[in-house]
């Protein structure tokens, strides 16, 4: 099972909320199906962010992908090592890996459980 | 979805399995840099099941192909191979294919892309109701599995029993693999030395299994359609729906070496007017970027604010370090050298026109 204190999107970002907070990932799935991650792209301090839409892409060597928000706000911090340290997405995903911290306005009502996503991914294969 | 004999090999031996031109096919069992890596260091298995293959028998097979395909069928001797195309009337591009003239020379054989199997079959059937040919698709009767790499002979020695060292560059011979009686090319998709072999009767298990038994003592893996990709790029082979397609005719994509004018096959005419006109104002290139971005499909590239061109493929390559693409240009930018701008997300990033192949193994 995956960390139960967050929520999960079909689309593999994770969102945990604290405080008005949320810090934003990609799951061990993504990281996996992904593989071999050489670039990411992730939005400046004070941008906003839309449920459901585009805040940022992450290019493996055959393809990239875009990361969709699970929530909408203004983005208040980015990881801004985590670029230069991709290794750490497979590493700890659910951790070091966070992505973007954004003041939540509203969340996307599609958000799952640990056990919900667990399932998604089964299915998904 | 069509699944080859191999697919329960591929998912015992972990591999990520994804649709691909209709089939359940592997893209890959570790990772595609490494996997690009031990084929250009020792040697890879690959599962090519997917490729369409058809034998052409009958007393006017070569008279057929000469017709259907764009190399000179007749100046193929027994047991050798040509690269070649499938034009439409325009000179457009239906499929790239290898033409095989059997070893005894009683008939041929052509392996086509997967993606364009019922096409090219419905293309082959038509073309040959004008001659006495039998067009035999044997895509689900007879396997094929590669092995390339610079180890690739060492290892298929140990299972066949036939001197290989013998046996040229796009040639193929009948012969025995494990026990089995089977025919055997010197051919690939990679820019290394190595081998394909088709396989009768649904042994394809047993096949792979000795091919893995002779080679993972030498570091032998097998190795998905991801890195088959970035290998097939870095050595300059071009990739239908990619640097070929139906908008495309060989002479724009620098094949026209497969081209021989001296037979009257579909698309000719078409051709001749495109000679006649001094070419079509652009051509494919090779590209080379340091940037942190690489150019993917579709992107488009500018000089001066102006597009010139837009990227057929992209790749990191493992072996050169660095990003590597193909790009249709206008002729005035091919030259290599020429430097150039692709965008990603709006932003443009810089580019390098450079001369394929991007790697040639020493040989």
């Amino acid at each position: 099972m995956r960390p139960t204190d967050r929520s999960y999107m079909k689309s593999h970002e994770w969102c945990k909320i604290e405080n008005g907070i949320a810090t934003i990932g990609i799951t061990d799935f993504a990281v996996s199906h992904l593989s071999d991650l050489v670039f990411l792209d992730l939005p400046a301090k004070g941008a906003s962010v839309t449920i459901g839409e585009s805040f940022g892409e992450i290019e493996s060597v055959k393809a990239v992908s875009s990361l969709y928000s699970p929530i909408s706000g203004e983005v208040l911090d980015t990881n801004k090592d985590l670029p230069d340290n991709l290794e750490w997405l497979a590493q700890e995903p659910f951790a070091k890996a966070w992505m973007i911290k954004v003041k939540l306005t509203s969340k996307s009502p599609d958000l799952m459980t640990a056990a919900a996503y667990d399932a998604h991914c089964q299915a998904e294969g | 979805m069509q699944a080859t004999k191999l697919e329960s090999t591929h998912v015992a031996l972990g591999a990520r399995m994804v649709p691909f031109a209709g089939w359940s096919m592997p893209v890959q069992y570790r990772g595609i840099l490494d996997e690009a890596r031990t084929v250009r260091t020792k040697a890879g298995l690959f599962d090519l099941g997917h490729m369409g293959r058809v034998q052409v028998k009958g007393p006017q097979a070569e008279a057929f192909l000469q017709r259907l395909q764009t190399n000179d069928a007749a100046a193929i001797p027994p047991g050798r191979i040509r690269y070649a195309m499938i034009l439409n009337e325009q000179g457009l591009t239906q499929d790239d294919i290898l033409v095989y003239r059997n070893p005894k020379n009683d008939g041929f054989f052509v392996v086509i892309n997967a993606g364009n199997t019922p096409r090219d079959l419905a293309i082959m059937r038509d073309v040959a109701k004008r001659f006495d040919v039998v067009v035999d698709d044997c895509t689900a009767t007879l396997g094929m599995i590669a092995i390339q790499g610079p180890l690739s002979q060492q290892i298929t020695q140990r299972i066949c029993k036939d001197d290989l060292a013998a046996l040229k560059y796009y040639a193929w011979m009948e012969t025995t693999v494990c026990g089995i009686p089977m025919t055997l090319s010197r051919t690939g998709y990679t820019g290394e030395d190595g081998f394909e072999v088709y396989v009768p009767n649904g042994n394809e298990p047993k096949v792979w299994a000795e091919f893995m038994a002779a080679g993972e003592g030498l570091g032998m893996t097998a190795i998905g359609l991801g890195a088959r990709d970035t290998l097939r790029h870095e050595a300059g082979m071009p990739l239908y729906g990619h640097e070929i397609d139906e908008t495309t005719n060989p002479l724009e994509a620098g094949l026209d070496w497969a081209v021989k004018m001296n037979h009257d096959f579909v698309g000719k005419t078409a051709l001749e007017k495109v000679l006649a006109a001094g070419g079509t104002g652009r051509k494919l290139v090779g590209l080379t970027s340091a940037s942190k971005r690489c150019p993917r499909q579709g992107y488009p590239l500018m000089k001066g604010g102006v597009q010139v061109g837009h990227v057929c493929s992209g790749n990191i390559s493992p072996t050169l370090d660095t990003n590597i693409a193909t790009a249709y240009v206008r002729t005035e930018f091919a030259t290599p050298g020429t430097p150039l701008e692709f965008v990603v997300r709006d932003k443009p990033e810089p580019c390098v026109v450079a001369a394929t192949p991007f790697y040639k193994r020493a040989r």
